[in-house]
């Protein structure tokens, strides 16, 4: 028979990595199956300057390390693998892997979110060709090019001053008047030479032969149409939930987001939800962070309850 | 797996006979790092059937541009010096879509 965790965490972002240092510390046998990068979408970032205490410029993938070695420290296990399935209905419940299963008496879902597409025509067949959802990951390739940046909350404004380091020319092209992003980022942004904002426009189409030209512009309130040369385009346009494999067993928005209270416990007993991928108001690395310890210490406190 | 710069591309890739797998992967792509273990495990797997190399773009940028790869991760087969298929983005690049473009070009 298979080993029985007190707790499985499925991902391995910072909501899941923060909850198995909190269960770990607190004696629970814990383990965090992450199906591609640890550290997740945090590790796409070179920005984290909102972190408290990371005054020093730790950059995403090297923050989210530390974390990772933090809970392994205090005895988190890993186990890289995808889950395909899972049965709470019992007081035990199983995950289900491709060969093999995870019991465990909770479950902390802690899955994330990853970029929404823009839907624009082009965007699929160039991702790769210089449309991107990654700024640390392609930033490189567009020294002393021209950007197009797609979107106005934190992420955007972050990553096109980000970008500025690499590319002659970042155009930030956002749909509203103003960007959503915090205040001093805002500022920082737009005292930058090298960044000009286009407002009130959409990207149509992005184009280009087998490679990104330009993008086709409409301003949503004037209707005129434009076109607008650029050797890349990265579009930060907002997130979507990764909870296909959680529909109809606990409940969501219509969204697709897993509805969780105050102590991050779900419509099922027992199973938890931490981070992005729950109903919250701000999605960031300290909010997943605390998300995942509050999940650790309820399912602790569940496991009191039921289990001695 | 064959480590591939702007000296050997033209003879590993685009003059070699049969299938090559190219690898193109960043110092800064979080994504690219953590498939490789993968990456290598597969090319263990599928030794003898395909060519697998890799190609660190932040080294050889100009030469990943030439190809049209602007972004990362990235996977391309090859198959007597021209492209055939090829798969990018984090999300659309996992072991199994990895696995699976192999198997459909050995």
């Amino acid at each position: 028979m298979s080993k029985l965790y007190d707790v499985a965490i499925i991902g391995g972002g910072p909501a899941g990595l923060a909850a198995g240092l909190y269960a770990s510390r607190a004696k629970m046998s814990a383990i965090i199956i992450e199906r591609g990068k640890w550290g997740g979408q945090a590790t796409t970032t070179e920005e984290l300057e909102n972190y408290p205490g990371a005054i020093e410029h730790p950059t995403g993938p090297k923050l989210m390390e530390r974390m990772k070695n933090q809970a392994e420290a205090f005895g988190t296990e890993f186990l890289k693998d995808e889950i395909i399935g899972l049965d709470v209905s019992g007081e035990i419940k199983v995950l289900k892997l491709g060969k093999s299963e995870i019991q465990a008496r909770t479950i902390i879902i802690a899955t994330g979110a990853q970029p929404t597409l823009l839907g624009a025509p082009g965007e699929l067949e160039l991702r790769g060709k210089g449309v991107s959802y990654c700024a640390t990951c392609d930033a490189d390739f567009f020294t002393e090019l021209e950007v197009v940046v797609v979107g106005g909350g934190d992420a955007a404004v972050e990553e096109a001053i980000y970008l500025t380091k690499f590319a002659d020319k970042v155009t930030v092209v956002h749909r509203r008047n103003e960007f959503r992003a915090a205040k001093s980022i805002v500022e920082k942004a737009l005292s930058n030479d090298k960044i000009t904002v286009i407002w009130d426009t959409v990207v149509e189409e992005i184009y280009g032969d087998g490679i990104v030209e330009g993008v086709k512009l409409k301003n949503v309130k004037t209707g005129e149409a434009s076109d607008f040369r650029t050797d890349g385009v990265f579009v930060f346009v907002g997130t979507k939930p990764i909870s296909d494999l959680f529909k109809g067993i606990v409940n969501m928005d219509e969204k697709g987001y897993i509805i969780a209270d105050e102590e991050m416990r779900t419509s099922i007993e027992g199973v938890f939800a931490a981070g992005d991928v729950r109903v919250k108001s701000l999605r960031q690395v300290i909010t997943a962070a605390a998300d995942g310890a509050i999940a650790a210490v309820n399912a602790e406190k569940y496991i009191e309850k039921n289990f001695h | 797996m064959i480590e591939l710069n702007k000296d050997n591309f033209e003879a590993e890739v685009l003059q070699a006979e049969g299938a090559v797998m190219v690898d193109f992967w960043g110092d800064k792509c979080e994504p690219c790092k953590a498939l490789m273990p993968d990456v290598h495990k597969l090319a263990e797997k599928y030794d003898g059937q395909m060519k697998f190399c890799k190609l660190n773009t932040t080294e050889n940028r100009r030469l990943a541009i030439g190809q049209k790869v602007l972004g990362l991760p990235t996977f391309i087969v090859y198959k007597n010096g021209e492209k055939v298929k090829e798969i990018s983005g984090a999300e659309n690049c996992t072991p199994e879509t990895i696995e699976n473009l192999i198997k459909e070009n050995i």
